[in-house]
């Protein structure tokens, strides 16, 4: 009988703690979640089973070796969507065919009729290629991938309302995905020979005796070194700009079927990839000196020299390895760090794999996630961008649930002033604090939380609105919450989900809580 | 020989870089200079560059009509009500008129003397682009050499303005985002007024949400964000709604940047006048829909209604300011001018030099500010546009510095490398 008892309770005892183990493993501890908040655009329930099976270091390599295919029903979503089943050479041909035809109609009304189709056209590529984006950024289970392509598109900025480029981006945003990992020199190179950026930056425009200094400078600036006399140590002068310029020459689009007429001894050199074009005729064969270094005229080979050394200098690593640092990080990241990512960078030869590695494995990264707790302090949190914010919100409210109409999305992106392939100036948008925290900013997030806090805000119809099947709002309060956000709040932040009159309510507080609002 | 206006100017310049001569003597008396704690600043930017030459018209000019065969307003005729409405100043290089949609708003302003038209001004910048040249604008800045990327993005120049007035400023955008031109250092609150108006949340709400931010560095922002808010729906309770706009080409809508549509401005005007009587004292709107390509029409059409809602907004905005119009100065500009000719489809293509407004209470209004030129063939820029002879940076420069009283470097940090232009408009 007394045996009998004992065995009981400790059956009951082995239950309490086996059983829920092997149903509900133990939640994953405050820093390991912080931590999957910065590699992720933001948690849902698949990324922690993840990281619970693998362990950090382990899933920091499968993020990093994750390769740039989609997942399967990633790569159906994108498949039924028609511009980007088409080359941008197709795509800006028949554009300018179509320019074409509509100069030479005879009625006005007909011209202004043709005209706007082909303006709607422009814009469903561009959602086509934001949609895409976005596909990504909440479904796949690439999240460092998806999070580095947005960084390098950010980086390598083009605006899609200049020229063609609303007809290139898709096919640029490729090139930047699938060099999202590799040696940053590639990286840049593809953006440099891009039509895309070739059209952007001007550098299309650009010949022997019409130079164009716009994309060399910025190349430099923006892309590599750092502004000269900032804080990367660059120290590029004007001089180095117009010969760097000067490298450039010849590199473009050409738009038409026809190949430019040259010389015999040219022709060898001429190059015309799609839409791109290296036409030895606009090409300034002198020599060159950049930073010094002497470039011997030859042709198109000039760039990926001038490249290749710029992505060599200490000023490119400092200046990449910070940036990268303060988007995953903090505005002000720990400056030992840098120093660790700039060593690594320096090493790799610009590996962009060994240098996210040596930043997310660093000690000081989670001493900086450690310091989170206190969100009174400044710069305590990673304050989210408006693309975070929506992003971490979505795959948090639908938990891996696949949906279909990105329009919402896209215009929570556009309110938020942070829209893909958006930015005019090259610059890219601002990765601190500073630029997201206007009052008007943070009163549309609330209204922005309570679109995809209080129902399904149009997400299951189809691209072209029509109604999808009936889906009601979101449960935010899941096991997801109470896993791994419930046990970081603050004390504000659960008082005020406890006066929620409704669960809409409850949704719409906590995705607009300073919680939230930071990584 | 007598001193032309601009002889007088530089004599003017002259004497206000030398201490010991009466400034005030040579300057106008009729206005004392707003004092820089009352003084109330609002800039209205056209997106899409308006058709500035069919608007204050140059109705002198045989060229004008030459040009313009289906586009130009008749020359002033008081039994023509479709005729442009005379400014003639004595001994003007030219004899301006009145777009008559504007007859009974920005008129009787003009009357009171209350508005003035800067004509041949704007930017250096000569790309054409509607964007590049907004932001350039915006940015206030040196255009950059040609062939060469602007420089310093991410600022704007009333954001500048407001960090040389320190504390006395209190900038506001009524727009969804921040714009250029107010952003940089200084936090500038902003807030669209073209939706309902409505708060978004309601009191309880808005306690929760702002509980949760207590004690933290965004509690302010919160606490600002709510209440402006709260502010424009109290507002938009009391105005009846207005005109929501009418159909836009894509091109037109791409060129607004979301701006609101001035057949819904005289509204929006009303409300930010009661923020910024109470509140504000540098604001800043747009309105879109001017990048008139295609049938811009005459005396009626596309761009007569646009500019009438302007107008009416404009005038709305004065009365609904109250007394404190008579320390408030607006200004409203366009990233560019347009074509002088019109083009085969009865419209206007990108053009360069446009006509500045400049309104308010203590403004020396009821003239033409600035330098003036025939227009002629010979006198367009790039034989195709009005010519640049007033920079808008040097004219704003100007305005500040009467209105603020700022010293050189604080002028030269909200414009860099230019000098104030005093056009006598304060």
């Amino acid at each position: 009988m007394r045996s009998k008892q004992v065995f009981l309770t400790l059956v009951i005892a082995l239950g309490a703690v086996v059983l829920p183990a092997a149903s509900t493993p133990a939640p994953l501890t405050r820093g390991d979640l912080r931590w999957l908040g910065r590699v992720t655009f933001g948690i849902d329930s698949a990324t922690i089973a993840r990281y619970r099976d693998l362990g950090r270091t382990t899933y920091l390599d499968e993020q990093l070796r994750a390769p740039a295919t989609d997942a399967a029903p990633i790569a159906a979503a994108v498949a039924t969507l028609p511009s980007l089943t088409r080359s941008a050479e197709a795509q800006v041909k028949a554009n300018r065919a179509e320019q074409q035809r509509i100069n030479a109609l005879p009625n006005e009304d007909d011209k202004q009729k043709a005209r706007m189709a082909m303006n709607q056209a422009g814009n469903q590529t561009v959602y086509e290629t934001s949609k895409r984006h976005l596909l990504r950024a909440v479904q796949s289970s690439a999240q460092l991938r998806e999070q580095m392509t947005w960084f390098w598109m950010n980086h390598f900025s083009v605006f899609q309302g200049k020229a063609n480029v609303r007809w290139t981006t898709a096919e640029y945003e490729e090139a930047v995905r699938a060099n999202a990992f590799g040696r940053f020199s590639d990286l840049v190179m593809a953006t440099a020979l891009s039509p895309a950026m070739l059209e952007y930056l001007d550098n299309a425009q650009s010949a022997t005796n019409r130079i164009n200094e716009n994309y060399a400078r910025e190349l430099m600036e923006l892309h590599t070194l750092g502004v000269s006399g900032g804080a990367s140590g660059s120290t590029y002068t004007q001089q180095d700009v117009q010969e760097l310029a000067r490298v450039l020459t010849g590199a473009g689009l050409n738009l038409s079927d026809a190949t430019p007429p040259m010389p015999a001894n040219r022709q060898a050199l001429y190059v015309r990839r799609g839409l791109f074009e290296f036409n030895p005729q606009r090409h300034d064969f002198g020599n060159k000196t950049v930073l010094g270094r002497t470039i011997t005229g030859r042709g198109l080979d000039e760039i990926g020299d001038a490249v290749v050394f710029l992505c060599r200098q200490p000023a490119t690593a400092r200046f990449i390895s910070r940036k990268l640092a303060t988007y995953f990080i903090a505005d002000e990241p720990p400056a030992a760090l840098v120093d660790r990512m700039v060593r690594t960078f320096q090493k790799s030869d610009g590996s962009i794999t060994d240098v996210l590695k040596t930043m997310f494995l660093d000690g000081d990264f989670q001493k900086a996630l450690d310091t989170n707790g206190d969100r009174a302090a400044k710069d305590a949190g990673k304050f989210k961008d408006p693309m975070q914010f929506v992003v971490s919100s979505l795959r948090l409210a639908y938990d891996g649930k696949p949906f279909t109409n990105f329009r919402p999305v896209v215009g929570w992106l556009q309110q938020l002033g942070e829209p893909l392939y958006g930015r005019v100036t090259p610059d890219g948008y601002p990765l601190t604090e500073a630029a997201w925290t206007s009052s008007g900013q943070l009163v549309k997030r609330f209204e922005i939380a309570r679109q995809i806090g209080s129902g399904n805000a149009g997400l299951f119809n189809s691209d072209d609105n029509t109604p999808g099947p009936l889906i009601g709002f979101p449960m935010l309060s899941s096991r997801l919450f109470f896993d791994a956000i419930e046990p970081g709040l603050s004390a504000p932040t659960r008082a005020a989900l406890a006066k929620a009159s409704s669960q809409q309510e409850w949704n719409t507080i906590l995705l607009s809580s300073p919680d939230w609002m930071q990584r | 020989m007598s001193l032309s206006r601009r002889d007088v100017l530089k004599l003017a310049m002259i004497a206000a870089a030398h201490p010991l001569l009466p400034v005030r003597a040579i300057a106008s008396q009729a206005f004392a200079a707003p004092g820089a704690a009352n003084a109330k600043f609002l800039l209205v930017f056209l997106r899409g560059g308006y058709d500035a030459a069919n608007i204050v018209i140059p109705v002198s000019s045989d060229f004008y009509y030459e040009v313009r065969p289906t586009i130009a307003l008749p020359k002033p005729d008081a039994a023509n009500p479709n005729a442009a409405i005379s400014l003639a100043q004595p001994n003007e290089a030219v004899t301006w008129g009145l777009h008559p949609a504007l007859k009974d708003s920005m008129l009787p302003l003009w009357q009171k003397r209350q508005l003035a038209f800067v004509p041949f001004a704007g930017t250096e910048d000569l790309t054409r682009s509607h964007f590049e040249t907004q932001d350039s604008v915006e940015g206030g800045l040196p255009v950059a050499a040609p062939g060469t990327a602007p420089r310093a993005y991410g600022s704007g120049f009333l954001n500048r303005l407001a960090a040389s007035l320190d504390a006395r400023a209190v900038p506001v955008s009524f727009t969804d985002g921040l714009p250029v031109v107010m952003s940089g250092d200084v936090i500038v609150p902003n807030v669209s007024l073209k939706g309902t108006g409505r708060a978004p949340f309601d009191d309880r709400q808005m306690g929760l949400l702002a509980g949760m931010y207590a004690g933290t560095r965004f509690e302010p922002l919160i606490t600002e964000g709510f209440e402006l808010r709260k502010t424009v729906a109290e507002q938009a309770d009391a105005m009846a709604k207005g005109d929501a706009g009418g159909a836009m080409s894509a091109e037109m809508i791409a060129a607004n940047r979301n701006a609101i549509t001035a057949r819904g401005f005289e509204l929006e005007a009303r409300r930010m006048a009661g923020l910024m009587k109470d509140k504000f004292n540098i604001g800043f709107i747009d309105v879109g829909g001017w990048d008139t390509h295609v049938n811009q029409g005459n005396a009626q059409g596309q761009l007569a209604t646009l500019v009438a809602s302007l107008g009416q907004g404009l005038a709305g905005f004065a009365d609904q300011m109250g007394p404190a119009w008579n320390n408030t100065v607006v200004v409203v500009l366009s990233e560019f001018g347009r074509t002088f000719r019109e083009n085969g489809t009865r419209g206007t293509d990108h053009g360069h030099g446009s006509v500045h407004w400049v309104l308010g209470g203590g403004v020396h209004g009821g003239r033409m500010a600035g330098d003036q030129v025939a227009v002629t063939a010979k006198s367009l820029n790039q034989n195709r546009d009005f010519p640049v002879l007033t920079e808008y940076r040097a004219m704003l420069s100007g305005i500040f510095k009467r209105m603020y009283q700022l010293d050189n470097a604080r002028l030269a940090h909200v414009f860099p490398n230019t000098s104030p232009l005093e056009l006598d408009l304060l």
